[in-house]
């Protein structure tokens, strides 16, 4: 009769046996191999971005133009690119503002101040309705040194912190660069929405799932131009290929005088800007 | 249509606009609660590990205490996700280069660490309740139903010699240990899940994980001192009322003089502690001060400013300097030491509370604040598990699992026989 020890040895050893062989194998990453053959066939991209601020008037049709064509509730206050105002005064002091994201466009020379806490309802109780209303403050037009509009979206980093802190791994980066949220896999713990230090992220309010700037990857991907770029009048947003030589926005990058937003965080954001002044936040 | 977290949120000067206050009051009680179970441990530890003798009696109670935190544990971070069906994806897909990611392993390994512990530390108890069960003629319903779970938890061994004794002894002792890196780590992690976010700039220091324990041990120590005095004065209670002996104890002035033995030896242990979370605490609040890097005007105003109440009066006056006043004070009572530890709980939450909702209280621009109103009367699933209904639900669950693993694993066993 076979005693345990000698189960036990023998169980050892062919398990040992069993695995050396399978050691031999190498493992293949479907990811790599994937990558491998895109790099091969379409001789590589990364997707980057080129916002000219200069050329910008704060219209808005580039928020109203990404809301309708990524479905996100027109009338909600979050949104996946939006256009910030900036107005900076004789006495150094910078205002700035965003109403609506942009939305309607900057039609007042008032810029919001927010919701004063001064005017929050004391008891806690009280109802979102009887919330403050927003204050405004009315800035003299002679008193402006200069004033500028800043159209912000996901700069798909090169080191993407958002992706980094997913406890799932449904938030992943393309081999294109672009960085993506699986909607059927992310849990709503809303770590990468504390992880961007842009502020790009938000919860989908109808899908509960983290949401952000894709690039309009759906239309990118099918040689088309994302609904922003599509939608300014003015061409202060363009997409390329980084890896592309002649693609124009390449161009403006090497040739041009670039910046980045918030180049401090090492995140490696990948949406440069032309004439981006120290005051943008 | 809302989004999330615009329920309560109030938004002043510039901020993005999908800026919210998005980890809001059960993010405030994950870490509040994953404390307490380290600390309770750490304390248990303090008995079986370095043989704190005078700790004996509260090491017991507080090991059983941390195991019926425990599975409250990931209760709020599951009733703060906007999926909470899909929580379970964590363990299936972990993504190990997010803090959050680890928590299944760390919590699972420490769950196991402090089960086994209980396992070995209650053989006897199991043993001899599951062999008294069986010789008991006509059992009722009842008997039958703990005969089964007596039965099932000695898991077949029901060897309980001077020697398997002995041997539980060593085993009890190494587990303790093994467990002490263990819960500093799994508390740790949670100062790491805030600490390692580079984009806030209140939560980025190295130091939140060292200060995360210590307050975590705090908090331990003076819940068990809290819930080892309510129990201690139930007992004397019902001691009195009765007027007879109950249970381990013979009269009401033993239980007073153990009692007080026990919390004045507690007391110690929760100043040392104090100390070392507060110096932590107030080096980093120096640091920042000092280096004053950019992000430092927005938070200097906002600790200073906004938040100065909650922060300087709550936290460190109520909540730190006023109860370690009236420990220090000679001539400890006991009814000074529940308002102390009760005071030294409200602290450490408000330290968790100004660590949360702080960091969130001014914008990522650095130029706009942001306002938490808690919503206090549920108006759906959301308000309900994101507010205050919400988090007392948290709070209140441990006591009620308490109560019933105190009927598997009573706290007051080890009685000279009568």
């Amino acid at each position: 009769m076979i005693t345990r020890r000698d189960f036990l040895k023998k169980s050892v050893i062919t398990a040992a046996g069993v695995a050396l062989p399978l050691a031999a194998f190498e493992v293949l990453d479907p990811k790599k191999l994937m990558a491998q053959e895109a790099a091969d066939t379409k001789n590589g991209t990364r997707w980057a971005f080129v916002v000219d601020t200069y050329k910008c008037v704060g219209c808005g049709l580039c928020v109203k133009a990404c809301k309708l064509e990524n479905e996100v509730p027109y009338d909600t206050s979050v949104t996946r690119t939006w256009v910030e105002r900036y107005v900076i005064t004789k006495d150094g002091k910078t205002h700035a503002d965003t109403p609506k994201g942009g939305r309607d466009g900057f039609t007042t020379s008032k810029i919001s101040l927010g919701m004063s806490e001064e005017a929050a309802p004391k008891d806690m109780m009280a109802k979102p309705e009887t919330k403050p209303t927003e204050k405004f403050e009315d800035i003299d037009p002679n008193d402006i040194t200069k004033a500028f509009f800043v159209p912000k979206l996901c700069n798909q980093c090169d080191n993407p912190p958002c992706v980094q802190v997913c406890p799932v791994g449904a938030t992943y980066q393309t081999p294109d660069g672009v960085v993506l949220v699986d909607r059927t896999w992310c849990i709503g713990c809303g770590y990468c929405i504390m992880g961007c230090p842009y502020g790009v992220r938000f919860f989908h309010p109808v899908y509960h799932t983290a949401e952000k700037c894709t690039f309009c990857y759906h239309r990118i991907t099918k040689g088309l131009k994302t609904a922003c770029v599509q939608a300014c009048p003015f061409g202060a947003r363009q997409i390329g290929n980084l890896k592309d030589p002649n693609d124009p926005v390449t161009k403006i990058i090497m040739t041009e005088r670039v910046s980045v937003l918030k180049a401090e965080y090492g995140t490696k954001p990948q949406v440069f800007y032309i004439g981006l002044d120290k005051e943008v936040r | 249509m809302l989004a999330h977290g615009e329920l309560w949120t109030v938004k002043e000067l510039f901020v993005y606009p999908n800026e919210f206050i998005y980890w809001s009051i059960q993010i405030v009680m994950y870490p509040f609660m994953t404390g307490l179970v380290a600390g309770a441990f750490v304390l248990s530890s303090l008995y079986h590990v370095f043989g704190i003798k005078q700790l004996k009696d509260m090491a017991r109670f507080a090991l059983v205490f941390s195991f019926a935190l425990l599975p409250i544990a990931p209760l709020p971070i599951l009733l703060h996700l906007q999926s909470p069906f899909r929580g379970i994806n964590v363990m299936m897909t972990p993504h190990f280069t997010s803090a959050i990611a680890a928590f299944g392993i760390v919590f699972f390994s420490y769950g196991a660490i402090v089960a086994s512990e209980i396992w070995f530390l209650y053989r006897k108890h199991i043993v001899d309740s599951a062999l008294k069960l069986r010789e008991k003629k006509d059992k009722t319903l009842v008997d039958q139903f703990w005969y089964l779970i007596f039965c099932t938890l000695t898991l077949g061994s029901y060897d309980v010699s001077e020697e398997a004794l002995h041997t539980d002894e060593k085993i009890v002792k190494i587990l303790a240990g093994v467990g002490i890196p263990v819960a500093c780590f799994l508390h740790g992690y949670a100062g790491f899940i805030f600490g390692s976010v580079k984009a806030n700039a209140l939560w980025m220091t190295p130091l939140m994980p060292v200060i995360f324990i210590m307050s975590a041990i705090v908090s331990g120590i003076a819940l068990c001192m809290l819930t080892y005095i309510l129990t201690m004065e139930i007992k004397k209670f019902l001691a009195h009322r009765k007027k007879a002996a109950l249970g381990v104890f013979h009269s009401e002035a033993e239980i007073k003089g153990v009692e007080f033995h026990v919390i004045q030896m507690t007391a110690k242990y929760l100043i040392v502690f104090m100390i070392a979370a507060i110096s932590l605490e107030l080096l980093d609040m120096i640091f920042r001060g000092y280096t004053a890097l950019k992000s430092w005007d927005v938070i200097r105003s906002v600790i200073y400013g906004r938040d100065f109440n909650d922060i300087f009066i709550l936290q460190y006056g109520i909540g730190n300097l006023l109860p370690f006043i009236m420990f220090l004070m000679p001539g400890l009572t006991i009814r000074r030491t529940v308002v102390g530890t009760i005071l030294v709980l409200f602290g450490v939450f408000m330290m968790r509370w100004n660590v949360v909702i702080g960091g969130q209280a001014f914008s990522l621009s650095f130029a706009g604040y942001m306002h938490y109103h808690m919503p206090i009367i549920p108006t759906d699933w959301e308000t309900f598990k994101e507010g205050l209904f919400g988090a007392v639900s948290v709070g209140i669950a441990p006591f009620v699992l308490f109560w019933f693993v105190n009927k598997i694993f009573p706290v007051f066993i080890e009685a000279p026989s009568e």
